[in-house]
């Protein structure tokens, strides 16, 4: 069973994010980097830009595949984790101490429209039982 | 029996009574009668195998080429020699007949002789990275040009006006579908000019500078200096060239190129009236993930052998959709072949031989040329290689008749691209001309006009 921390939000598409005083740190679930595989490369948005909720802007390269990443709520990028550059392998070890971007999130309470980890366990577990 | 279809008649009554027609005619009754043709067609009547290899051999015979006349023509397609055993190599059916491979594991061979050719192209031009070619010199230069501007997020696309003007359209046509401004650069006697790129640089916004050296007058451009304006405006410094010429000239890698492309013909190709050919194109390590087209890598099986594979896929449209960094998702694999096996039996010391003979030679045709009175060097004191514009004292039309009835083809008439240079006529020569053929050129161009 992937680990879902409680104190994060969840998208259907597999993103996390928490919000403090406006500010989100968000990145992608345990479920997700699972499903990827090893982690090749991760390519990062530019800082200042503005992206809307379900916008994808960051894509997370594996040995499967190209995957988008998508916004989890609408705001401006703020900060990206340089590390994952030289050490992308980061995201398979623990992908939620390895965020990807900070962001100035436009309105915290889009927030609220997120599955909280109970939801996201229950959908995380049924994608695990339809893959069993 | 038909002769040229392999289904006999017993195999077409066959289909037709499984399908339950009676007739061939009888797939058409769909068709109203109206619009059907009654009368028979007018092509004429079937010939048997002699009488058409006949045909073909006297249609194929009007074709002028370079090994029943003295061929003096390049202007970005050149009569190079070919050893026997680039022919023989590539007529191996392993290679004949494999395409890019889209199951690349079982294709080792083919993706050894792809490694070994990005491998010679990286040394060649100095770059870290090559892909495993592209269509043509053209297309290679535009999608360089689309690379830039996606690397760098701006949007005007600068290219010299002495770049080739095939390639020229066809980087403005690539421009124009991604909606990037398209700007041309003039030439200062045959070379870019510097002032002229300041003042565009100096407009701001520029994705990239694209330059060809040796150029379509076969001049060379001082790229360090391009390089070192064009950086200092943030933009990226594409360079076309020709692999040939790189076993003489400096690679653009050293001299500050961020993109080598160029045409590959030059390399073990045979002019094949223009195409096909091959195109490279060759990256650094920033650019590597968003270079267009295939890549073959190196590695190790799971028993330590070593073998290769296609790598950074993630690029690629089988895999990126409409996100993928270009639609080019092939290479001219039979073409590049051809080039590594060229490559690889030259070495570098055979590819300075051919550079230095082309020099000595060239240098030759135009001294020659020059001391019958009627030709001049269309960019006095600019080194060039291969080809050599020069200024004739009648037009290259009037010219290149009296030397075809020498058996001489010609130079390159300039004046449909650049009518500026009036009589302007480029003159390519090969290591392939001879002493001989070179004095009986001098001879019919310098002598009596009829």
């Amino acid at each position: 069973m992937a680990r879902i921390p409680e104190d994060l939000r969840y998208t259907k598409d597999h993103e996390w994010i928490k919000i403090v005083d406006g500010t989100g740190v968000m990145g992608i679930s345990d479920y997700a980097q699972h499903a990827m595989g090893d982690v090749v490369y991760v390519e990062l948005p530019d800082i200042g830009r503005k992206v809307k909720a379900g916008e994808d802007f960051i894509v997370v390269e594996s040995v499967k595949g190209a995957n988008d990443v998508f916004s989890p709520v609408s705001g401006v990028v703020a900060e990206v984790n340089e590390e994952l550059d030289g050490a992308p392998e980061l995201l398979n070890q623990d992908p939620y101490s390895n965020w990807l971007v900070k962001m100035e999130v436009d309105d915290p309470s889009e927030a609220d429209r997120l599955l909280d980890a109970a939801a996201y366990a229950e959908l995380v577990e049924k994608l695990e039982a339809e893959e069993a | 029996m038909n002769r040229y279809i392999p289904a006999t008649a017993e195999d077409r009554r066959r289909m037709l009574d499984f399908i339950g027609a009676g007739s061939v005619d009888d797939l058409f009754s769909g068709i109203p009668e109206q619009v059907r043709q009654k009368r028979p067609s007018d092509l004429p009547k079937t010939l048997s195998e002699p009488e058409m290899l006949r045909d073909l051999r006297t249609l194929s015979g009007k074709n002028l080429n370079a090994d029943n006349a003295v061929c003096f023509l390049g202007a970005g397609v050149y009569d190079h020699f070919i050893p026997s055993v680039v022919d023989s190599m590539i007529s191996r059916g392993e290679f004949t007949t494999s395409y890019t491979p889209y199951q690349p594991e079982v294709a080792q061979g083919t993706l050894q002789a792809i490694f070994q050719y990005q491998t010679m192209v990286c040394e060649l031009t100095g770059m870290e990275i090559s892909n495993a070619s592209m269509y043509d010199g053209a297309s290679a230069a535009a999608e360089a040009a689309v690379l830039a501007a996606s690397a760098t997020k701006k949007r005007t696309i600068l290219c010299g006006r002495n770049v080739h003007p095939q390639t020229r359209e066809t980087v403005r046509t690539y421009c124009w579908s991604r909606k990037l401004e398209y700007a041309e650069l003039p030439a200062e006697n045959g070379r870019i000019d510097r002032a002229a790129l300041q003042k565009a640089l100096d407009g701001g916004d520029v994705a990239a500078l694209l330059v060809q050296s040796p150029n379509f007058f076969g001049n060379l451009e001082s790229l360090q200096e391009l390089a070192d304006a064009v950086h200092e405006a943030k933009g990226l410094f594409l360079v076309a060239t020709d692999l040939l010429a790189l076993g003489t000239l400096e690679a653009p890698g050293k001299l500050g190129a961020d993109i080598v492309v160029g045409d590959g013909q030059t390399a073990g190709n045979p002019m094949n009236f223009g195409g096909p050919a091959f195109g490279f194109i060759a990256v650094n390590k920033p650019l590597m993930r968003k270079m267009p087209g295939r890549i073959c890598g190196q590695t190790t099986d799971s028993k330590g052998r070593r073998t290769f594979v296609l790598t950074l896929q993630a690029r690629e449209q089988h895999i990126r959709r409409e996100k993928a960094t270009s639609n080019i998702c092939s290479n001219q694999n039979l073409c590049i072949v051809a080039a590594s096996v060229y490559l690889s039996l030259m070495g570098p010391q055979g590819l300075r031989e051919i550079g230095d003979q082309i020099l000595a030679k060239s240098a030759y045709a135009v001294q020659q040329l020059e001391k019958t009175g009627r030709f001049r060097r269309a960019f006095p004191g600019v080194p060039s290689f291969r080809d050599t514009a020069l200024l004739c004292d009648e037009t290259p039309a009037d010219l290149n008749k009296r030397l075809l009835g020498a058996g001489i083809i010609g130079g390159f008439d300039l004046g449909n691209d650049h009518p500026e240079l009036k009589n302007g006529w480029l003159l390519a020569v090969t290591e392939s001309r001879t002493k001989e053929e070179i004095d009986r050129l001098v001879a019919v161009a310098g002598g009596d006009v009829l």
